[in-house]
């Protein structure tokens, strides 16, 4: 069985094969043009040149045609995306089913598909509740009944994008060993991955993508982990040096903070942090497990049910957002586009939309358009914001421009707590790089830093203290090894 | 107190709120399909005059009562197209589109109106549906002049509930008209076209919409009038927040409303002397902003609805 | 197969003429339904310039047409850029007019420097809390504030007939539900000898400006610009979204209350329950045909108000239903939206590529 791929633009000129019974690897960073290729394979994306190409059980060559997922569908090649595509308003096998069964047919037979399934999910050990509704699966589940969905329709060929990103690593490992039994029983499996210790742990080949090409192929036995990140990004791999900050006086502290878990939240479990002066705090975690409603109450988005939050010498029972920014609390936003910036507006705006009141902003209500100008030319140049220009709407930046321009804004404020909630997702290597070091110079400066992170690595990397959030409690620990940090993310004691 | 209390044991009474129900059977129905797909309707004001005029306008031309049924529901659709292509693949704001097909029906249908009819003193009249005088089943007490002294039309309300229901609740298309109304990804991933779900969802909720319509000109009175619809339609938009989006609840939501306004025509003639008429005229119009202000809170909208998709981008 | 892609950045010259060609447009499918009648079209269209640039009178009478659809376009392009769905404008007009008809009819008494101020505030205020209601039910129960202004349309008419009936009845009216007239002091004065328009133009054109110094020069504008925009991102930076919201509600019923009182104290003199045929709805129009620029109102509410002025005109001489307007305006609001989408999208075809 062998695929090709054609010269395609946003992947550029990629070719690809995969064997039967083989696991292989995309490697590359964000935006290294992964998930677009798969998607053009799966038909989501209409390729701009280039073909698929899938050889049946018999040998027989077909082409499919770009941009129809019902044709890869029928080419039995099954896709298990990064976001899911779930609808949560239906249950188990509503979603599973969706698309196999003839839309107007009276009377849906379902004893069939039942029995299938069971024997499905006894067959790979990945088991979900059938009748329970998506909303209220936890996101471990979720996956699960994103395999089986592909599973279902008896897939030949398996596309995993980044599929452990929101499990922890116990429940990757279970993931990996359910699918090394399907692939030993003939499943091909394409693997999305930027995590270089599982590409090498589970693959049988590894293709290395960068900037939409790529740039190396091996087989994994032969593979060198130095080579591999050479291909990934283009140089040596130079992630600054950890250096230790030097703590002072406590500038903020949570005290049993707590909020009942909601609809869409673990919520929080007796919260206690003490942040210091000149240290990075590392929050790590498998998402999903309460960082988004520890950054929402840091941010003022959320009022905790109980605790106190202690911040700029005073006891307050919740922030606001304006609270924080008046008690020196700058706030990196998880979701920068959603939270962030507004992108209808210019660059100039969007610098100073935090301090609307301040007087080289405006004057008895009137924008000092002058004033924000000079101010957003300096910024832009001194942290490296590129774009159209300042007065042209936000929305023309890039990701990695966008963060820079909300950095400059949370930074000339000179903040003395900073929350950075995942600043460096969706960047690319040097991108985030400069993020961290930007955070690394503002805790030099002596800010304290709450550093919120999926990315274990980069907590490793930057982090002073490291803590962990498990089902929306937070543990310390004085550990730095992955192996009892991962412990600690699956909710075990250390 | 007692005068309440005969009203409420009155055959007529009831009979009047079903057949007050049965336009907003339809509209919320119709309301219902497009919005459980994402897509929010606003045209549906203007589709209800649609349905009203070109049904009686039909009928009016042939002399077939359900050839005019289908011109309504033709009509209809052909509106609910044009909505469904502005906001679907175009994927262009659906208050504004719904609001100019609003706009654009209910002035294509007074124009042709006009055209038609350049100046007549009495508006023309049609023989409309009579109430089906159904052997044995009229004559039974209270149920009789209640449930089967009604218009057909007003029957192919109540069928097309069941109908509505088995396909959201029943079908595989349903549960793919409701995918797509929460996750349009999760039906292009399983290989069904957004696109066509969306259309046909709003295509075929604008057709029963237009029945409403049809039913104001062709059941109700015997001819049409400019302003008849008179927020019929907005009404509906409330009711279906109120209905959770459930066929069951839609049929449950349009009934309570058919009584509250028939109590108030009835308390109209009784307090008529005390309180101005108008006050009562209002009741509707309240009635459905309580509606909205009390299912507001726990409203559990589709997640996509409003938000545009866009084939091959996220 | 096509596919839509959007633009890096919207064509800035495509943007720019969206609402012209979307105006020529719409002017030009109106020859369809003029065709469908049986007029002739070309003579029909020269009739439509004449009715509205044929004399002074034809031409003042355009604007003062346009009067009032400023003052609703306004109100509909303001709230619509704090993505406030503002489909109430016709209730807070009528709310305005009678706030006016109430203190200007006789109720207060006094010189024109002070009665002309009174009404203009009197039916700002009213319509202003006109649009309150439905946003601060928005706010506090989260009502859908489309549905909630649009009914209150009905109810508010209902209410006016009511009060015609009523209290505001003028006595010597022989029985037609009309208000009391607006005394002489109050009423905006004429601004031609003989001619109908009126105060209220200048000082519709004023709030344009005035609307356009705000959203793009003030802070205030700064934040109704950012809660539209993206409201998420506005709340984390601090910004106090509700009241910004609740604010831009009264404010945007505050002109279409204007628009009401003007035209019953610039134009009628009296209040009816058809004082208004649907300029809040039209309003709607002039501001996406406006691309919800205060200042584009002002031409768009032109543009307008020159195709009922002239329908009207070649309708009486050419027996061609006056509907027609509507109809062209409704066709204008489907072009702009059309136009919009081709400004920011582009279809591209797919070629399937043959394979070797």
């Amino acid at each position: 069985m062998t695929k090709r791929f054609g010269p395609v633009t946003a992947a550029d000129h990629i070719d690809l094969e995969l064997g039967r019974g083989e696991v292989l690897a995309l490697l590359g960073e964000n935006g290294a043009g992964k998930t677009t290729l798969m998607n053009m394979l799966f038909g989501q994306y209409t390729a701009d040149s280039g073909s698929v190409h899938v050889w049946d059980a018999e040998g027989r060559e077909h082409v499919l045609p770009p941009g129809q997922p019902q044709a890869a569908i029928e080419a039995r090649i099954g896709m298990v995306h990064q976001h899911f595509t779930l609808a949560e308003n239906l249950s188990v096998i509503d979603n599973i089913l969706l698309g196999t069964e003839p839309l107007l047919r009276p009377g849906r037979n379902r004893r069939a598909a039942r029995e299938k399934l069971e024997a499905l999910m006894a067959e790979s050990g990945l088991v979900a509740p059938l009748d329970a509704r998506i909303r209220e699966l936890s996101v471990g589940e979720r996956q699960r009944v994103e395999i089986l969905k592909a599973l279902y329709r008896d897939v030949r060929i398996l596309v995993l994008d980044e599929p452990t990103a929101v499990l922890t690593p116990q429940e990757a490992d279970g993931l990996f060993a359910a699918i090394r039994g399907m692939v030993g029983r003939g499943l091909s499996v394409i693997f999305i991955s930027h995590k270089l210790r599982e590409v090498l742990a589970f693959s049988d080949r590894i293709a290395v993508l960068r900037h939409g090409r790529k740039t190396g192929e091996m087989v994994t036995s032969e593979a060198d982990a130095d080579a591999i990140i050479r291909m990934m990004i283009g140089e040596a791999h130079d992630a600054p040096e950890r250096t230790a900050g030097t703590p002072g006086e406590t500038v903020l502290r949570l005290d049993t903070v707590t909020i009942r878990p909601g609809r869409d939240s673990r919520g929080l479990k007796e919260v206690q942090l003490d942040l210091r002066r000149g240290e990075i705090v590392g929050i790590a975690g498998v998402s999903g497990n309460g960082q988004s409603a520890l950054a929402g109450v840091l941010s003022g988005l959320l009022v905790p049910d109980s605790g106190a939050i202690e911040v700029g010498g005073e006891r307050l029972t919740a922030l606001t957002p304006r609270l924080a920014l008046s008690h020196g609390v700058g706030r990196i936003p998880e979701d920068r586009h959603h939270d962030g910036i507004v992108a209808a507006m210019s660059v100039a705006e969007n610098l100073v939309i935090e301090r609307l009141g301040s007087a080289d902003v405006q004057r008895r209500g009137f924008l000092r358009r002058g004033a924000m100008a000079e101010n957003a030319e300096a910024l832009s140049a001194a942290y490296d914001v590129r774009g159209p220009g300042i007065h042209s709407r936000a929305a023309l930046l890039s990701g990695g421009n966008i963060q820079k321009l909300i950095l400059a804004r949370v930074l000339e404020t000179d903040p003395a707590v900073i929350l950075a909630n995942q600043p460096t997702r969706g960047l690319d290597f040097r991108a985030s790089a400069e993020v961290s070091r930007r955070l690394i110079a503002a805790r030099d400066r002596g800010a304290g830093v709450i550093l919120i992170s999926e990315d274990l690595d980069e907590i490793l990397s930057l982090a002073d203290r490291i803590l962990v959030m498990h089902s929306g409690a937070l543990v310390e620990t004085e550990s730095r090894d992955r192996a009892s940090i991962g412990q600690l993310m699956a909710g075990h004691a250390a | 107190m007692m005068d309440l209390l005969q009203i409420f044991l009155s055959e007529s009474f009831w009979a009047a709120s079903l057949r007050i129900a049965t336009p907003l059977i339809f509209g919320v129905l119709g309301a219902l399909m497009c919005e459980r797909a994402g897509v929010l309707n606003l045209g549906i004001e203007g589709i209800f005059v649609a349905g009203a005029m070109m049904g009686w306008l039909v009928t009016y031309l042939t002399g077939s009562l359900w050839l005019g049924v289908i011109a309504a529901a033709l009509a209809g659709a052909f509106f609910g197209l044009f909505h469904a292509i502005l906001t679907v693949p175009l994927g262009l704001s659906q208050h504004v589109s719904g609001l100019g097909i609003t706009m654009f029906a209910t002035a294509l249908m007074s124009f042709t109106y006009r055209t038609a009819f350049p100046q007549v003193s009495t508006p023309p009249r049609i023989e409309p549906f009579r109430a089906l005088d159904i052997p044995v089943l009229s004559d039974l007490p209270f149920l009789g002049p209640v449930l089967f002294q009604q218009t057909a039309l007003t029957w192919l309300a109540l069928l097309m509930v069941a109908l509505v229901w088995w396909l959201m609740d029943r079908s595989a298309l349903g549960v793919a008209i409701k995918a797509v109304g929460d996750n349009p990804d999760a039906v292009n991933a399983q290989g069904l076209s957004v696109y066509r779900l969306r259309i046909g969802a709003v295509v075929a909720g604008s057709a029963l919409m237009a029945l409403g319509g049809a039913f104001l000109t062709m059941s109700a009175f015997d001819a049409f009038f400019f302003g008849m619809v008179n927020g019929r339609g907005w009404i509906c938009i409330a009711l279906v927040i109120f209905a959770s989006w459930q066929p069951g609840k839609a049929l449950l939501g349009a009934l309570l409303f058919g009584m509250f306004d028939a109590l108030q025509v009835r308390l109209q003639t009784m307090a008529g002397a005390i309180v101005p008429g108008q006050v009562f005229l209002m009741v509707p119009y309240v009635l459905s902003i309580i509606a909205l202000i009390l299912a507001a809170r726990k409203a559990d909208y589709p997640r996509a609805l409003l938000q545009p998709w866009f084939k091959g981008q996220r | 197969m096509i596919e839509i892609v959007p633009r890096d950045r919207p064509s800035g010259l495509l943007t720019a003429g969206v609402p012209v060609i979307a105006a020529v447009a719409s002017l030009l499918l109106a020859a369809i339904p003029l065709a469908f009648a049986g007029a002739p079209i070309f003579a029909a269209y020269g009739q439509m310039v004449t009715g509205v640039f044929g004399s002074l009178f034809a031409f003042t009478e355009m604007l003062t047409r346009a009067t009032p659809l400023i003052f609703t376009g306004l109100a509909a392009a303001v709230a619509f850029r704090a993505r406030l769905w503002n489909i109430g404008g016709e209730g807070q007009l009528y709310l305005g007019a009678m706030a006016a008809v109430w203190v200007g009819s006789g109720a207060v008494d006094g010189p024109a420097a002070l009665m002309i101020p009174l009404v203009l505030v009197a039916g700002a205020v009213a319509g202003g809390l006109g649009m309150l209601g439905p946003a601060w039910l928005k706010t506090r129960f989260g009502a859908d504030e489309v549905v909630t202004s649009l009914l209150l349309n009905f109810i508010i008419l209902i209410f006016v007939q009511m009060m015609l009936e009523g209290p505001l009845k003028d006595p010597m009216s022989l029985g037609w539900p009309q208000s009391e007239p607006i005394i002489d002091a109050a009423a905006l004065p004429q601004l031609i000898a003989k001619m109908r328009l009126h105060a209220g133009f200048l000082l519709a054109i004023a709030m344009a400006l005035v609307a356009h110094v705000i959203l793009a020069m003030t802070i205030w504008g700064l934040q109704i610009r950012a809660v539209g925009e993206n409201a998420a991102a506005a709340r984390h930076a601090g910004m106090p979204v509700r009241r910004i919201f609740l604010s831009v509600a009264f404010a945007s019923g505050t002109l279409a209350g204007l628009a009401g009182v003007s035209e019953v104290a610039g134009l009628k003199g009296y209040l009816t329950a058809d004082l208004s045929p649907g300029f809040g709805y039209t309003g709607i129009v002039v501001a996406m045909l406006a691309g919800l620029s205060p200042v584009g109102v002002v031409f768009a509410a032109l543009f307008i108000a020159s195709v009922f002025v002239g329908t009207d005109s070649m309708s009486r001489a050419m027996g061609v239903s006056s509907f027609l307007a509507d109809l062209t305006v409704s066709m204008s609001l489907i072009c702009v939206l059309l136009g919009g989408f081709f400004a920011r999208f582009r279809i591209r075809r797919i070629r399937r590529e043959a394979d070797a």
